[in-house]
């Protein structure tokens, strides 16, 4: 027998980290709002790399923390080193990576749950969830019914997980922790469309089980970036280091040998993989004339001699597992840890999510995170903080939000979810946005704080440093335009040592910034003007005034994409009833109910063909109104 | 539901047989109104791609004899019930048939709107709307070949060479930015600069096929010059079969540009006769020298004509150097009176051909001439592409983008910029093969179609 257990706004189920930042969001929007865990030891848990951001993973991050998310200030707080990848490949690629202490990571944002107001922080597992006129229901294992307006499913790989380690398996959720069973069949009743995604971390080790003495080494950089705008980059321990190791024949040889044994070749996991982010086996098959494989050793964190081995990952039975590690040079004696496995879950199909993260004909249920098909930390949370959002402003009876493609990472994950579909894990890269040079993780501020602001989450003092920053970078960026320099010996000295032509006359400051030689910060002995400004926006200056040509281009073809995506489609349309529509077009169409002809243009099984039947359609309801 | 449309499908003029289609839900009840079947059975008992012999009739008088075709949704030209009413030819006949049609309930088909109704109802894509366009205002036998041609998709096949490879560019571009920092291995980047410079020279190919397209559906700008008396209006009498010109043996006689139409085994030229080059004294002439010159200036062929008795005359000279490099030839008439000097035609590196234009002899000679400078003369048929207007405007904006992406690429720009340029580059040539859906493009290719098809 039941018992009532309380009312609530909103509740989330699971608190990882699409789960804390959807119960975050949503506390602070004022929602009472309720948050479930199988394991209040596993809040914030990293069962993978202990690190957070990586390419277009750190644009996600720092468009959280625009919008006033968590994730930017935890990882700076729990920060064992910090890197800005891909320096040498331009400003729209930039992105921020961190080692992070994982425990120190669960702990802040425990406790970040904890203190927050309007938010209650519960161990227990959701076995039933059902509608009722009055909302929501949520039962506990012990049978506590709880009843929401609103519910957000953020799962991971708890939904009826299971562990996969060679001819061995289990049902499990990550790093010891139960499944949750109960829910899956609810969610099944409820008629959405489940599916099986599997993914798998390697193995942690034992550090002084390491000879790194011929290891590579790599350092953070020598300038930190924080994640969050609001972080001072003084606070943030930068003194951990990682280590670079290789494959080679003989791991290949034993692998190969042992394949037979791996769950996912013998045909046991029906899951599918993440593309992106494959097993070592997979790699080896799938890669066969790749002499060797990369593989980062990293810290898992300061007070733990635990050694994450990136790239590794594994579902081969354990003894072969320390076999093939051991061929690998500086593990020639390493003491496994932790074995690495695959895990298998249930999620949904995107597909039946509106792009505002709610379930299509399921009134006030949200999904996030690996529910919906994604993988990765950061995917998660950007997810959580969006649904968060919604579900507040649904109950508030406030219009929902959807950020489009071209105002973030963070719009294009969605999108893309929700429009395109996944078939195997989703994960961030830059090369999913068609708009990198405007989607830049130094500008993350820029495209989204003034929403967050809006909406309520990025609080007034973050808001105001956010107007002081942009107002100290446009007042350079308009000085250095204004700027002309003479001819001289020395800058001409300088211009010849950087390769590139001296100036007969004056010349504008700005468009010797723009010569690809030469930048900002090297023509500062010839700027007397030059204003003391931090790094950071300094660096916007460079990036604005350098590229200002190419990003007028990518804001031309914005313009242009957002002609379509004003050309609004109902929600309510009748497909069927438009002629020269093909059958499989409006199916799909169905199915999606794209908000916009941009959306529908980028649904697969949409021609363009389509799209001009759709926009004709529209013109000519527009005539006859 | 549509209203009823209809129009004179046919072009109007000398023809044998004219056509009438009518379009839309009640085109079978609006047909029924003004037409009567000889055997008596009514159009709506017919199926569809049933032909019915009878008459037109109006306010209870018979027009004339027709044939109605029936063709029912969806399968018909537009979509949508259609009945086609075939009657004699000639205007009028047309003209009166179509009036019964509106009296009957139709509406009279607004321009294009045949053709927008088959697009709206998914009968063809928007390129194929687009070739059909062309098919209507073709004026020539390779005219229509060529839009034939478009509509059965080979242009859209030499795109997809070219689009392949710079859509393959893009991705390697944006692959590059996803690959770490530390793995060395990636490839590829270094491949750009020779995959983008095969795009050029391929997208500058399918550029150098607009002139000869557009030259065989909309014909050859010819401009005629050449001393007074030369023979001008005679060889122009010749090519139209009729005299045209003032034909007179007193020198500057044609004062204003004579312009005529003649079909040159279906290659339609466009010839302005002129006044000549030679500096004239009278004012009035002077003007037409004027123009003459401006018109070789846009001329895509120009035909000198030479009196072969006369070939040492100084403004022979003048004209030569001015058709130096251009697209010309020259022709030495009066090839039946005596022989000319060729030397001077030789030395400036032009084509030359002796005929009579009174007689006609060398006239095939001319005619393969004409066809090699306008590069008309081997088309192959299936292999030739050619661009309008629109189409012409994306392939040259592809290859601007194209040009500042090597360009950016030379200079050293990273890779995130370089790769906003080729977006541009690949966004026009998608444009083009109707792959990426613009409202422009839909305008742009419905505001040309004509009424009727």
């Amino acid at each position: 027998m039941n018992y009532f257990a309380g009312n609530y706004d909103c509740i989330v189920i699971g608190a990882g980290h699409a789960g804390i930042e959807a119960a975050l969001a949503s506390a602070r929007l004022g929602l009472k709002t309720a948050i479930f865990t199988i394991n209040l030891d596993a809040v914030g848990n990293m069962p993978c790399n202990p690190s957070i951001g990586g390419t277009a993973k750190g644009h996600l991050v720092r468009e959280i923390d625009a919008l006033g998310g968590e994730m930017g200030k935890a990882a700076d707080k729990t920060t064992l080193q910090n890197r800005m990848l891909n320096r040498g490949k331009g400003p729209a690629v930039h992105s921020l990576r961190a080692q992070i202490d994982r425990r120190a990571y669960q702990e802040y944002m425990k406790h970040t749950l904890e203190l927050q107001e309007n938010l209650h922080l519960r161990q227990a597992e959701i076995v039933d969830l059902f509608r009722l006129e009055d909302g929501w229901h949520c039962v506990t294992m012990l049978n506590a019914e709880y009843v929401a307006k609103t519910v957000i499913l953020a799962t991971g790989t708890y939904l009826k997980g299971k562990i996969y380690v060679g001819e061995v398996s289990f049902e499990s959720g990550p790093d010891g922790m139960f499944p949750a069973n109960g829910l899956e069949t609810a969610l099944g009743k409820l008629g959405l469309p489940l599916r099986r995604f599997k993914t798998g971390t390697p193995a942690r080790v034992l550090r002084s089980s390491i000879d790194f003495r011929e290891l590579e080494v790599q350092p953070g950089d020598d300038t930190v970036t924080p994640f969050s705008f609001n972080t001072d980059p003084e606070t943030i321990r930068n003194d951990m280091v990682c280590y670079i190791s290789y494959t080679n024949d003989k791991t290949k040889e034993v692998i190969l040998r042992n394949l037979h044994r791996s769950p996912l070749y013998g045909g046991m996991i029906e899951g599918v993989g993440p593309r992106y982010c494959p097993s070592l086996e997979d790699k080896i098959v799938r890669f066969a004339d790749k002499k060797r494989h990369q593989l980062f050793i990293e810290p898992c964190g300061a007070s733990t001699e635990e050694m994450y081995l990136q790239g590794m990952s594994s579902s081969l039975p354990e003894e072969v597992q320390i076999e093939f590690y051991r061929t690998i040079k500086g593990l020639e004696n390493v003491q496994v840890m932790r074995n690495a496995y695959a895990i298998e879950y249930t999620c949904i199909d995107p597909l039946a999510l509106k792009v505002t993260l709610e379930v299509k004909n399921c009134d006030g249920l949200y999904g996030a995170g690996q529910f919906n098909g994604s993988s990765g930390y950061e995917e998660a949370a950007a997810q959580g903080l969006i649904a968060g959002i919604n579900a507040a402003l649904k109950v508030k009876g406030k219009e929902q939000i959807v950020l489009p493609r071209q105002s973030s990472y963070i719009g294009t994950l969605i999108d893309d979810l929700c429009t395109k579909g996944c078939s195997d894990p989703y994960r961030m890269m830059t090369s999913r946005s068609e708009y990198r040079l405007l989607l830049r993780q130094d500008n993350a501020d820029e495209r989204l704080s003034p929403l967050g602001h809006e909406i309520g989450l990025l609080g007034d003092a973050e808001y105001n440093a956010f107007l002081k920053r942009k107002a100290l970078k446009n007042a350079e960026v308009e000085r250095i335009e204004g700027t002309f320099l003479g001819p001289s010996q020395e800058l001409n000295r300088l211009l010849e040592e950087k390769g590139t032509v001296p100036i007969k006359t004056g010349v504008r400051l700005s468009d010797l910034i723009r010569r690809p030689q030469l930048d900002y910060f090297s023509l500062a002995p010839f700027d007397k003007e030059r204003p003391e400004l931090p790094f950071e926006i300094a660096e916007r200056v460079e990036t604005e005034i350098k590229y200002s040509g190419y990003i007028e281009r990518q804001a031309a073809q914005v313009r242009e994409t957002e002609r379509l995506e004003n050309k609004k489609l109902p929600e309510n349309l009748d497909y069927d009833g438009i002629k020269g529509l093909r059958l499989e077009a409006a199916e799909k169409l169905k199915k999606i109910r794209p908000q916009s002809i941009g959306q529908a243009s980028r649904i697969s099984g949409v021609s363009p063909a389509d799209i001009t039947v759709l926009i004709i359609y529209l013109e000519k309801q527009k005539g006859d109104n | 539901m549509s209203k009823t449309i209809a129009a004179i499908a046919t072009a109007l003029g000398e023809a044998s047989i004219g056509i009438v289609r009518i379009s839309g839900d009640e085109a079978i009840a609006v047909a029924q109104k003004v037409f009567k079947s000889a055997s008596g059975k009514a159009l709506a008992e017919v199926q569809g791609y049933s032909a019915l012999f009878g008459y037109v009739e109006a306010q209870g008088q018979r027009i004339d004899e027709a044939v109605a075709l029936v063709f029912l949704a969806p399968k018909s030209y537009t979509g949508e019930n259609v009945v086609e009413l075939s009657v004699h030819g000639g205007s009028f006949v047309v003209r009166k048939v179509l009036r019964a049609v509106l009296e009957a309930g139709a509406f009279l088909a607004e321009r294009g709107e045949f053709t927008r109704r088959a697009f709206e109802n998914g009968k063809m894509s928007l390129n194929e709307a687009e070739s059909v366009m062309d098919i209507i205002s073709a004026d020539g036998e390779q005219s229509l070949r060529a839009s034939v041609l478009a509509k059965s998709g080979v242009l859209s096949q030499k795109c997809n060479a070219i689009k392949d490879r710079l859509a393959f560019a893009a991705a390697t571009v944006a692959a590059f930015s996803d690959f770490p920092d530390e793995e060395p291995e990636f490839s590829g980047i270094d491949k750009l600069e020779s995959m983008l410079s095969e795009s050029k020279a391929e997208l500058q190919r399918l550029l150098d096929t607009y002139d000869t397209g557009r030259m065989i559906r909309h014909g050859v700008n010819t401009v005629i010059v050449g001393p007074p008396n030369a023979g001008k209006s005679t060889l122009m009498n010749l090519l139209s079969g009729y005299e045209r010109s003032i034909v007179t043996p007193i020198a500057g006689t044609t004062r204003d540009i004579v312009e005529e139409t003649v079909n040159l085994d279906g290659l339609v030229l466009k010839l302005s006769d002129t006044a000549g080059l030679r500096n004239a004294a009278d004012e009035v002439e002077q003007i037409g020298v004027k123009l003459a010159r401006e018109r070789i200036d846009s001329a895509d062929l120009i035909i000198a004509v030479v009196d072969s008795s006369d070939t040492e005359n100084s403004e022979i000279k003048q004209i030569f150097e001015v058709l130096k490099g251009r697209s010309a030839v020259v022709v030495y008439n009066k090839s039946d009176i005596c022989t000319a000097d060729k030397s001077l035609a030789e030395k400036q590196g032009l084509k030359f051909v002796e005929m009579s234009a009174k007689d006609g002899s060398g006239l095939a000679e001319f005619k393969s001439i004409v066809k090699e400078i306008t590069k008309t003369d081997n088309l192959s048929g299936s292999a030739d592409v050619f661009l309008n207007e629109r189409q012409r405007d994306c392939v040259v904006r592809t290859l601007q983008n194209v040009n500042e992406t090597l360009s950016s690429l030379q200079m050293g720009m990273t890779m995130d910029a370089v790769g906003v340029l080729l977006d541009d580059a690949l966004a026009a040539l998608l444009e083009l093969t109707g792959e990426r859906v613009t409202v422009e493009v839909m305008n742009k290719v419905f505001e040309h179609f004509c009424v009727g098809k």
